[in-house]
């Protein structure tokens, strides 16, 4: 395999969180050892339960945040230890389309504000005024014309689907190579999901754009990542990754399996294939006080003692990664 | 070549004219309180400005004209000493007016630079900072001022408009700050300001580009507010006496008139209340006025 365009390295983030006035300082890893590749090109999903760190983990991957264990890699570079040029292009070059399409411009900025400055910093366009025709295909591009009705437009007047339009155009205007796409489609109707991601995935064609896309959503994981890698993760952890269509045909983590389950899906032999016992339990453990070993253990139909003593490795097993003491 | 930059510098202040005055006015229009505050206000400025060129005054006392009722000469009667009370009114609006301004100004600015610092630098830096706006926030105002003032007065110091501007905001920026802070905290988790950071546009477009524009409604409201509070304070400093005297200043009209026993007995009612409403409508008016700010920078609004 060649050098990962992105990569964390046994990373973990960890945040501290105060219960009441005079409470107790807890620790919660957000982000728990975590080690994923994204190569040039390429598109991972990555699926889990609101809450288990995903958001933190495409953070980290932007430099939003700074781990607090581990790297981050971008082309083979610790990405906090970038700096002058290096840096500015590590920020040209990576980008985020947010989830909440109505907070994602700024309410008071006409649209063309949110298009224009980096073209100027990064001297894509070389005066305002071709910065202002830039902005323009930038919005024809993501299928808003005529451009010119939606540029000296305040938020307020878009529609949901209109601002995340507009919030792609926005990550694409740098040429990124890589975007984390943070549930971009989950707060829109279902009628234009479809729509939004087959102009991320057309858009993906042309500028050959690596995509670390979060979901909580496998159907949509399924249709955005088809051909490419999922990313299984719960309570910190990676726990399973492989080719899309076969980890949702045949998920090997019991985390996996469960969250299969629990989508219905039309498909009698996706049905037969789903044999898993009842989970012991439905309850989340608190991220506060973590299980010890197998995070999953708690609820795992499968858990046996070594579950509870020892934390399983992401390791290789028929061309995929699983973190279960099973395989 | 040179036709053409000229014309563009034209139009550039054309388009200035309308963004910054035009628009504004048609949607201030739309609220008749604000409109009137508007006018109110408009009407002291006018008044400060044109006034003291139009309207003589001549402080030499003459006591037979002393506690003379409105007429036409003088419209608002006159003082103990024989002094027309509207000529006083006038030449002392440009101060008032003035030292206000300036105080609103220099309390906004040290609530606005110290909240947005504090906010956007966060940790240790942000719990320094608003410890010690709280214990600003703490000390009673206008008792401290009252302390300040009087030791001013006792050492003598001339205290020119500056000085009494700054003297009138020396607290009352705290609480503008802590406010200012709590909404750049919130601003700041915005995705809006992830993206400006993942686009590398730097702290200055994120805090002048993005977070100003949401708070500067709310800053310029507060800059009227900030200019009825340093009002309140400097007449009422003036009309104790604890500032030194300036003529015409409706504090310091007051503070004579409280001092003479005409107002007691009524004959000069005129002396105390002429100020008094002078300072009581221009604040009716910058209240009233600022109940429009949000309707000119509300783009929901500007946009119909
Ligand atoms: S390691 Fe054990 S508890 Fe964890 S998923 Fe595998 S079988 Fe279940």
């Amino acid at each position: 395999m060649s050098t990962p365009l992105i990569e964390t390295i046994h990373t973990s983030k960890i945040f501290e969180v105060r219960k009441g006035l005079l409470g107790v300082k807890r620790h919660i890893r957000a982000v728990d050892d975590v080690s994923l590749n994204i190569q040039e090109n390429e598109i991972v999903a990555l699926v889990g339960e609101s809450g288990c760190g995903k958001s933190t983990l495409g953070r980290l991957m932007l430099a939003l945040l700074k781990p607090d264990e581990g790297q981050v890699k971008f082309r083979d570079k610790d990405i906090w230890s970038l700096k002058g040029e290096e840096f500015k292009e590590f920020r040209r070059s990576a980008q985020l389309i947010p989830q909440d399409p109505y907070s994602t411009l700024n309410p008071m900025k006409k649209v063309i504000s949110a298009l224009y400055p980096q073209l100027l910093k990064y001297k894509i366009a070389s005066n305002r005024s071709e910065a202002r025709k830039m902005s323009a295909e930038l919005l024809e591009m993501v299928g808003l014309s005529p451009p010119e009705d939606f540029l000296n437009r305040y938020p307020c007047r878009l529609s949901g689907g209109q601002m995340q339009r507009i919030s792609i155009a926005r990550a694409l205007s740098v040429k990124p190579s890589f975007i984390v796409a943070d549930e971009a489609v989950s707060m829109l109707d279902a009628s234009l999901r479809i729509e939004i991601l087959d102009i991320l995935l057309n858009l993906r064609k042309k500028f050959s754009t690596a995509y670390l896309f979060i979901t909580h959503d496998l159907a949509i994981a399924r249709y955005f990542a088809a051909g490419e890698r999922i990313a299984i993760m719960y309570l910190g952890n990676i726990v399973e990754v492989g080719d899309t269509e076969e980890v949702i045909q045949n998920p090997m983590h019991p985390y996996t399996k469960a969250l299969i389950m629990s989508v219905p899906v039309p498909d009698p032999k996706l049905a037969k294939e789903r044999g898993l016992p009842p989970l012991r339990s439905l309850e989340i453990p608190s991220l506060v006080e973590l299980p010890s070993g197998c995070k999953f253990h708690t609820r795992c139909p499968y858990a046996e003692k070594i579950c509870e003593e020892k934390m399983p490795e992401l390791r290789e097993v028929k061309n995929r990664l699983v973190a279960c003491h099973l395989y | 070549m040179e036709g053409k930059t000229k014309r563009s510098i034209v139009g550039i202040m054309l388009s200035a004219v309308r963004a910054w005055i035009y628009e504004p006015l048609t949607l201030l229009a739309t609220d008749k309180r604000a409109v009137a505050g508007f006018l109110i206000v408009l009407f002291y400025v006018g008044l400060a400005v044109i006034g003291p060129m139009v309207v003589p005054l001549d402080l030499t006392p003459n006591l037979e004209r002393a506690y003379l009722p409105p007429s036409l000469e003088h419209p608002l009667g006159t003082d103990p000493w024989g002094r027309d009370i509207f000529a006083q009114l006038v030449h002392g609006a440009p101060d008032m007016l003035v030292v206000a301004f300036l105080a609103g100004l220099v309390t906004v600015l040290i609530g606005t630079v110290v909240g947005i610092f504090s906010g956007y630098s966060g940790g240790t830096v942000d719990l320094i900072v608003m410890t010690i706006t709280d214990i600003v926030l703490t000390i009673p105002g206008f008792p401290l001022l009252m302390v300040i003032a009087a030791f001013l007065i006792g050492s003598g110091i001339e205290v020119n408009i500056f000085m009494a501007a700054a003297l009138l905001s020396i607290t009352s920026w705290a609480g503008l700050a802590r406010a200012v802070r709590s909404q750049i905290l919130s601003i700041k988790k915005e995705p809006y300001i992830e993206v400006s950071q993942t686009l590398g546009l730097g702290k200055l477009h994120i805090i002048f580009s993005e977070i100003m524009p949401n708070i500067l409604p709310y800053i310029v409201m507060n800059l009227i507010l900030s200019m009825i509070g340093a009002l309140y304070s400097y007449v009422g400093l003036m009309a104790l006496g604890l500032l030194p005297y300036r003529p015409g200043n409706w504090g310091a009209m007051m503070h004579m008139a409280m001092a003479v026993s005409g107002t007691v007995t009524g004959v000069g009612s005129w002396y105390v209340l002429a100020p008094a409403a002078a300072v009581t409508i221009l604040q009716i008016g910058l209240v009233l006025f600022s109940n429009g700010v949000d309707k000119i920078f509300n783009p929901r609004l500007r946009e119909k």
